[in-house]
């Protein structure tokens, strides 16, 4: 067990790392507003304007409605091939035999542009939830699949054979010792993962006219308002950012704490 | 009543034979120093005997309850504290204040200072992780105990203090144990029995008792024991002959 001070200290870490990121922030601001100064409001609003925009439309229940079905159809379709993926690919890791023969199939889903796979799923699906929830699975299945696999079959079999030694059950040893090195592997994957399914589910969105954020940057692109259009993008990359950092980022530093303490200190963070 | 029996053990690696009629008795509380040129099938056989590998032929027979590896290199969990790492080893259903105490005992007698246990491998020095891959072995409550030459990458001083912690645990005829090393200091220091491998493999050469208990040897007894094991016993003529089965 962890002590609480040893986690209150992390957390605060974790927190104080946020004005990094805001600096950062703040260098692409700063970047944006010369482009808006040279080229004009019409072409690029600036980042003022975007942000009024934003609080403006944040004070309307209607867009929390949006930024809400939006963030839960790609959190479905991330799940659902977070859950398929990470199973199939522990089956492929444990399987070279198979992870062969799937690997051509990889390739081909990766092959398909994300516009197909839209067209194929509005006919089959509708022009509904079901679409853009398929759409962001779909788009991130591959690559979760492929991390998985490649977490199981690049385990260290060292660290087996010492389990064995100690008499440890076949299960006991897939828990502890060989989900925690899959895991090591797919968590920079699943935050990727995580990223393509928003982008998936807000062009499904806009494509297959199906409500959402997608729907709402169609509307902005029609009345020519940038300045709303930029601002449906900032919230949905507030939406994405939130979970990455309100759950995916807290779970892989739980899980590695250990990598933290493998840094020189200074850096860490 | 022997604490493991090996009969006529033989194995081969894609059809090349590694290990052929292999026969190794070990007796209950005594530990025995298998040595052998490199590539001569050392640590295979410890891994057939440990259980890791199924032998192509022969017969393992162990009366012991439990046995535990200490491998040549650590091989602890980096995402797990030391302590945990030890942990590994005890039985699922302890209860925590149990399980604590037998940690503690384990890393105790390992020399681990209960500060360390609190870090993870990285944090840990060469001698440091070594130490805790013993404590694993100990906390197991094995009582067998193999050694795959587990101390070839320490320096001689931390070697020594190694060796000692072996002595301590399994020399003294609390455990049994068998031993790899291709060094014949630590053979001597620290084995009942010093059993040679034939350099292709093909059955044991021959085996040398080593007078007194290990606790009782002292660094002049154990120079010259060896000395005369090198120079004139031609059971060990072979033993430092560098062959990776290059040739073979």
């Amino acid at each position: 067990m962890t002590s609480l001070a040893e986690r209150a200290s992390r957390t605060g870490q974790f927190l104080w790392s946020g004005w990094s990121g805001l600096a950062g922030l703040s260098v692409f601001a700063a970047v944006w507003q010369v482009a808006h100064e040279a080229y004009g409001s019409f072409i690029l609003p600036s980042p003022l304007e975007t942000l009024t925009a934003a609080q403006t439309l944040l004070g309307d229940v209607s867009a929390w409605q949006l930024l809400l079905t939006t963030s839960s159809r790609a959190l479905s379709g991330f799940a659902l091939a977070g859950v398929i993926g990470t199973v199939a690919g522990c089956i492929a890791g444990f399987h070279p035999a198979i992870l062969r023969l799937v690997q051509p199939q990889i390739t081909l889903m990766l092959g398909v542009p994300p516009i197909a796979w839209i067209v194929l799923l509005m006919i089959w699906f509708g022009t509904g939830s079901a679409t853009v929830t398929m759409t962001a699975a779909v788009a991130c299945l591959p690559i979760v699949f492929l991390g998985a696999a490649e977490g199981i079959a690049s385990r260290d079999r060292l660290l087996d054979d010492m389990a064995l030694s100690l008499g440890m059950g076949q299960v006991r040893r897939f828990v502890r010792i060989i989900v925690p090195q899959m895991l090591n592997r797919l968590f920079p994957i699943l935050v990727m993962a995580l990223g393509t399914a928003f982008k998936a589910a807000v062009m499904a969105e806009l494509l297959a006219n199906a409500g959402g954020i997608g729907e709402a940057l169609a509307v902005s692109r029609s009345n020519l308002d940038v300045a709303n259009a930029l601002a449906w993008i900032l919230l949905s990359v507030s939406a994405l950012l939130a979970v990455e950092y309100g759950l995916i980022q807290p779970t892989r530093s739980e899980l590695e704490a250990w990598r933290h303490a493998a840094r020189p200190w200074g850096v860490k963070r | 009543m022997n604490a493991l029996n090996l009969t006529d053990i033989g194995h081969a690696f894609l059809g090349r034979t590694v290990l052929d009629r292999i026969t190794l008795d070990i007796g209950e509380g005594e530990l025995v120093a298998l040595v052998g040129p490199s590539g001569c099938g050392k640590s295979t056989l410890l891994h057939i005997a440990a259980g890791l590998i199924d032998p192509r032929q022969g017969r393992i027979n162990r009366s012991y309850a439990r046995h535990a590896v200490v491998f040549q290199e650590p091989r602890l969990l980096p995402w797990a504290t030391a302590r945990k790492n030890i942990g590994m080893a005890l039985p699922e259903g302890l209860s925590s204040r149990n399980r604590h105490s037998r940690i503690l005992a384990a890393a105790t007698a390992a020399a681990l200072e209960e500060d360390d246990l609190d870090k993870y491998p990285v944090q840990l020095s060469g001698g440091m992780k070594q130490r805790t891959a013993i404590a694993r072995a100990l906390a197991s409550e094995a009582d067998f105990l193999f050694f795959d030459e587990p101390f070839t990458a320490l320096d001689p001083a931390l070697r020594r203090h190694m060796q000692d912690i072996v002595i301590r645990h399994a020399g003294n005829g609390k455990r049994s144990g068998l031993f790899i090393t291709h060094d014949m200091a630590e053979a001597v220091r620290t084995a009942h029995r010093i059993v040679v491998l034939d350099r292709r493999g093909n059955g044991i050469l021959g085996e040398r008792y080593i007078p007194l208990r290990p606790v009782e040897r002292d660094d002049r007894m154990i120079f010259e024991t060896v000395q005369h094991f090198m120079k004139a016993d031609p059971l060990f003529a072979h033993v430092e002959e560098l062959d990776e089965r290059r040739s073979a």
